[in-house]
């Protein structure tokens, strides 16, 4: 059961011819019934498929990692098209044929909340054209204008004769229609399929264990390797001795990759794993085989008072109206290392001949993945192909495709035959592009009244674009450093007016690879600035809800308030209980989080409630925001008491679960949301969220401990009272 | 060779008899429903149920399990129909990336069949499974469903 499909315009085989791969070859099957039979399927325009039968293919461009993009993205089209949603189904387009049909699908990239906010525009369109033309083909079919018929769950209507028709039985004649040149798109206040808590179109799969993620892709022939790179980011690979392990049973070859790692390929996992742990193997660590921890918290330490800072956001003049200030406060903190830590370790299957280059992986960067191909292989792009699978999750991890890269060249190395290249979680814990480590000092004056006078925050620490995108600095600057704090802009503006400010950054890059980790900057940066928020309320003698309402513009101040109401802020709590709050402006959404935390005299946190608001101007799915909120929690969570990514020797020292622990259910707090769209925008919320979880438990505990908590992970701090 | 019971039915696995359970259920057998996740039993990707006991496959030398009674999550379902704890995971809309889910769901079945109504320290006792999506609170939600249906 298989489908095999030529992304032509028009028309689409889809048979039960079997072919290698089967449904892994990247498209969702669209007959479920496995049905060998042929049929004619009509694709309306990139987005649209349409079965004689009814039957809707929405493709998705971007990669669903759990985030439900794929389920918003199809209530996007699907509202447009004006189909039925039970007849709705989905696939990918693949990378190679997006570069081929000159990037039809556009934008491939998942990540930075972007999905939804992005490509809602042209999706609807797309849903609008096809809806606009199978209508059009009715009509000529009647012989009646256009204009007098209608669509509503798939099927078309022309309202003074009653006569009806499927979309199944109009699409082969829409298709042949020429697209409309403008389509007019739905007021959001007039959804019928968007807007709705519709549950998830990939969920059964998910309980059936029928989901095939990349780890799961399997084909005939197909082998199997384990790789071990270097411990120390930029070592080299020195030698190994394969003679030792190359007469195990089951073990096919050992193969270096890129002067820095090496392999062993074998007929199943666990023998290459097996023979891999039995390699001898000698690695030259260069330089960076020295560095130790406390030697990138002195770098960080360093560049807290550098005379040196590319500036992020300035208002008036900081510096003299804090030193004219009835009263100063400040404060340093900072924040660690922290590791994505997806459930499916990074893997991905390839399969290299002289002339075609095909690989089998979950991306968040299909078009990189690609690219990352064609490179390894040497192959131009048209001989290259990336077939996205499920993702076990995301995170920013699988938007670098630094594994595809391996597993191409360890494919290179047995031309012809498919192998599929899988980490153990160590060599996943220890090789990645980790959130950067950061410090902040902060420094405010108050006039004597209270009144915040100037504010200077000075970020010291490692910028992502100088690790990933260097050429994407700007005059040696890092934009991205700032997020939270942007004077302007749809992203990550900075929420409070300040009549003197200076924002700057003091660019450290340590030796390990830094990138892009759910919430990004925006993680630390709302740290430091919310906890120094209640800082500076407190100095002035002020209540820290009151002390933000007076500087927060309208939107932040909105939801701010909109969490606090749903709260109870400032009403009574149950004995020992203490409310923190935080808000921030992150990928376009305006979010606030109130926690609910106590502190036991042992030093026993727990924090019972977060209550969190999002104004995200629209809301697609508000079942799929009200998870992403209650997740992204647990990610925040996770990294403010217990995510921690250290160094020694060079290398990073923790290796999994156990050394890098996460939350599980029993510290899960009850998560309350609400949804507050403002309309007239497209806000993300896969990751704003997270930025509130730290702070606002930080300055909850605060609260009942009266201990300011400026370094994270939380698991390192004494909370008992009198400690 | 290995002669195992897997889902009521007996398979037979020729395979390195220190060979964990996980692995051959993936890689030997074609059941890819069990995740790998950790390798140390951290994690609880890789439940399966062992004499209905909540295990965690990647720990489990072949040569241990014996004709003890496997069950993985391909075998929950009974002609295509769902269980009731999938049934309450669906209502639920439980998964996010859904990786860790079937690990969720095995433990989530053992939990059941020895509290047939647990409470919320039950849950949070039993299922230490990890979820980095953090559906914690829907997973919660469908094991009392679960429970009740």
């Amino acid at each position: 059961m298989t489908i095999q499909t030529s992304l032509g315009r028009r028309n689409f085989l889809v048979s039960g011819t079997a072919v290698a791969g089967g449904l892994s070859l990247g498209f969702r099957l669209p007959f479920t019934d496995g049905a060998a039979h042929a049929a004619e399927v009509q694709e309306l325009n990139a987005w649209v498929v349409i079965h004689p039968d009814d039957k809707v293919v929405i493709r998705i461009a971007r990669s669903e990692m759990g985030q439900g993009t794929l389920t918003g993205l199809a209530q996007l089209v699907a509202e447009e098209l004006e189909c039925d949603w039970a007849k709705v189904t989905w696939e990918y387009p693949t990378p190679g044929e997006n570069v081929k049909r000159n990037r039809i699908w556009k934008n491939f990239s998942t990540g930075g909340s972007r999905g939804i906010r992005e490509s809602n525009e042209y999706v609807r369109q797309g849903g609008a054209m096809a809806r606009e033309m199978l209508i059009a083909a009715a009509a000529a079919d009647w012989k009646v204008p256009a204009t007098e018929c209608s669509a509503a769950k798939s099927i078309i209507t022309h309202k003074s004769s009653g006569r009806t028709v499927g979309f199944g039985k109009v699409a082969e004649a829409a298709a042949k229609l020429e697209p409309p040149k403008e389509v007019k798109l739905k007021d959001p206040k007039d959804w019928q399929i968007a807007g709705k808590p519709i549950k998830k179109l990939d969920t059964l799969e998910k309980v059936t264990g029928t989901q095939i993620y990349g780890i799961d892709f399997t084909m005939p022939g197909m082998l199997i390797a384990a790789v071990k790179a270097s411990p120390v980011n930029g070592g080299k690979l020195k030698s190994f001795d394969a003679a030792k392990v190359e007469k195990m049973p089951g073990v096919k070859k050992v193969v270096a990759i890129d002067g820095n790692a090496v392999a062993v390929v074998a007929e199943t996992y666990w023998t290459a794993k097996t023979a891999l742990a039995a390699l001898p193997v000698e690695w030259d660590f260069g330089k960076n085989g020295n560095v130790q921890q406390e030697d990138i918290v002195a770098m960080l330490k360093e560049g807290l008072d550098a005379p040196e800072a590319f500036v992020g956001n300035k208002v008036g003049d900081a510096k003299t109206a804090i030193d004219g200030a009835a009263k100063k406060v400040t404060a340093t903190y900072s924040f660690p290392y922290q590791h994505h830590v997806t459930m499916e370790p990074m893997n991905a299957t390839a399969r290299y001949s002289a002339d075609k280059c095909e690989v089998w992986c979950g991306t968040q960067n299909g078009e990189a993945a690609l690219a990352a191909t064609s490179e390894a292989a040497g192959l131009p792009i048209a001989k290259c192909e990336v077939y996205k699978q499920m993702l076990g999750g995301g995170f920013g991890r699988r938007g670098r495709a630094d594994y595809v890269r391996q597993a191409v060249l360890i494919a290179k190395e047995m031309p012809g035959t498919p192998v599929k290249m899988i980490w153990s979680r160590e060599e996943d814990m220890t090789h990645c592009q980790y959130h950067p480590t950061t410090m902040c000092k902060l420094t405010g004056g108050l006039d004597k009244d209270g009144n915040l006078v100037g504010l200077h925050i000075r970020i010291s620490g490692q910028s992502i674009l100088a690790s990933l995108l260097p050429q994407n600095l700007v005059n040696g600057m890092d934009p991205a450093t700032f997020q939270g704090f942007a004077a302007s802009g749809p992203e990550a503006t900075y929420g409070y007016t300040v009549p003197n400010l200076l924002i700057d950054h003091a660019m450290r890059n340590p030796h390990l690879t830094a990138g892009f980790w759910r919430g990004v900057n925006v993680n630390q940066n709302t740290v430091y600035m919310e906890c120094f928020m209640d800082e500076l309320a407190e100095a002035a003698g002020q209540d820290p809800l009151a002390f933000r309402m007076k500087l927060l513009k309208p939107k932040y101040a909105a939801v701010l308030k909109a969490a606090a109401d749903k709260a109870g802020y400032g009403k009574p709590l149950p004995a020992g209980r203490f409310h923190g709050l935080a808000q921030v402006m992150g990928y376009g959404s305006y979010v606030a989080g109130v926690a609910e935390v106590s502190v036991s005299p042992e030093g026993q946190m727990k924090v019972h409630k977060i209550t969190a608001a999002t104004d995200s101007g629209y809301v697609v799915n508000p079942a799929q925001i009200e998870r992403q909120v209650a997740g992204s929690f647990v990610y925040g969570l996770s990294a403010a008491l217990y995510g921690e990514i250290t160094v020694k020797d060079g290398a990073v020292e923790q290796t999994n679960f156990d050394s890098y622990n996460v939350m599980r259910m029993n510290e899960m707090p009850v998560v309350e949301t609400a949804l507050v769209p403002s309309g007239g925008f497209w806000g993300g919320v896969g990751e704003p969220t997270i930025a509130v979880a730290a702070p606002s438990v930080l300055n909850a505990i605060a609260k009942a401990t009266g201990k300011r908590v400026r370094n994270l992970p939380l698991m390192h701090h004494e909370l008992k009272k009198g400690a | 060779m290995a002669v195992l019971n897997i889902n009521g039915k007996s398979v037979n696995a020729t395979v390195d008899p220190r060979t964990p359970l996980l692995w051959v259920l993936r890689d030997t057998l074609g059941m890819t429903g069990t995740k790998y996740g950790c390798g140390i039993a951290q994690c609880g990707a890789c439940t399966v149920l062992i004499d209905g006991m909540a295990t965690r496959s990647c720990q489990v030398a072949i040569n241990s399990v014996g004709n003890r009674k496997i069950t993985t999550i391909e075998g929950l379902s009974v002609d295509g129909k769902l269980n009731k704890i999938q049934a309450a995971w669906v209502e639920h809309d439980v998964p996010q990336c859904g990786y860790c889910q079937s690990g969720m769901i095995m433990a989530a079945t053992a939990l059941l069949a020895a509290k047939p109504n647990p409470t919320d320290a039950d849950i949070d006792a039993a299922m230490t499974n990890i979820c980095r999506c953090g559906t914690y609170q829907q997973v919660r939600e469908a094991i009392h469903t679960a429970a009740k249906a």
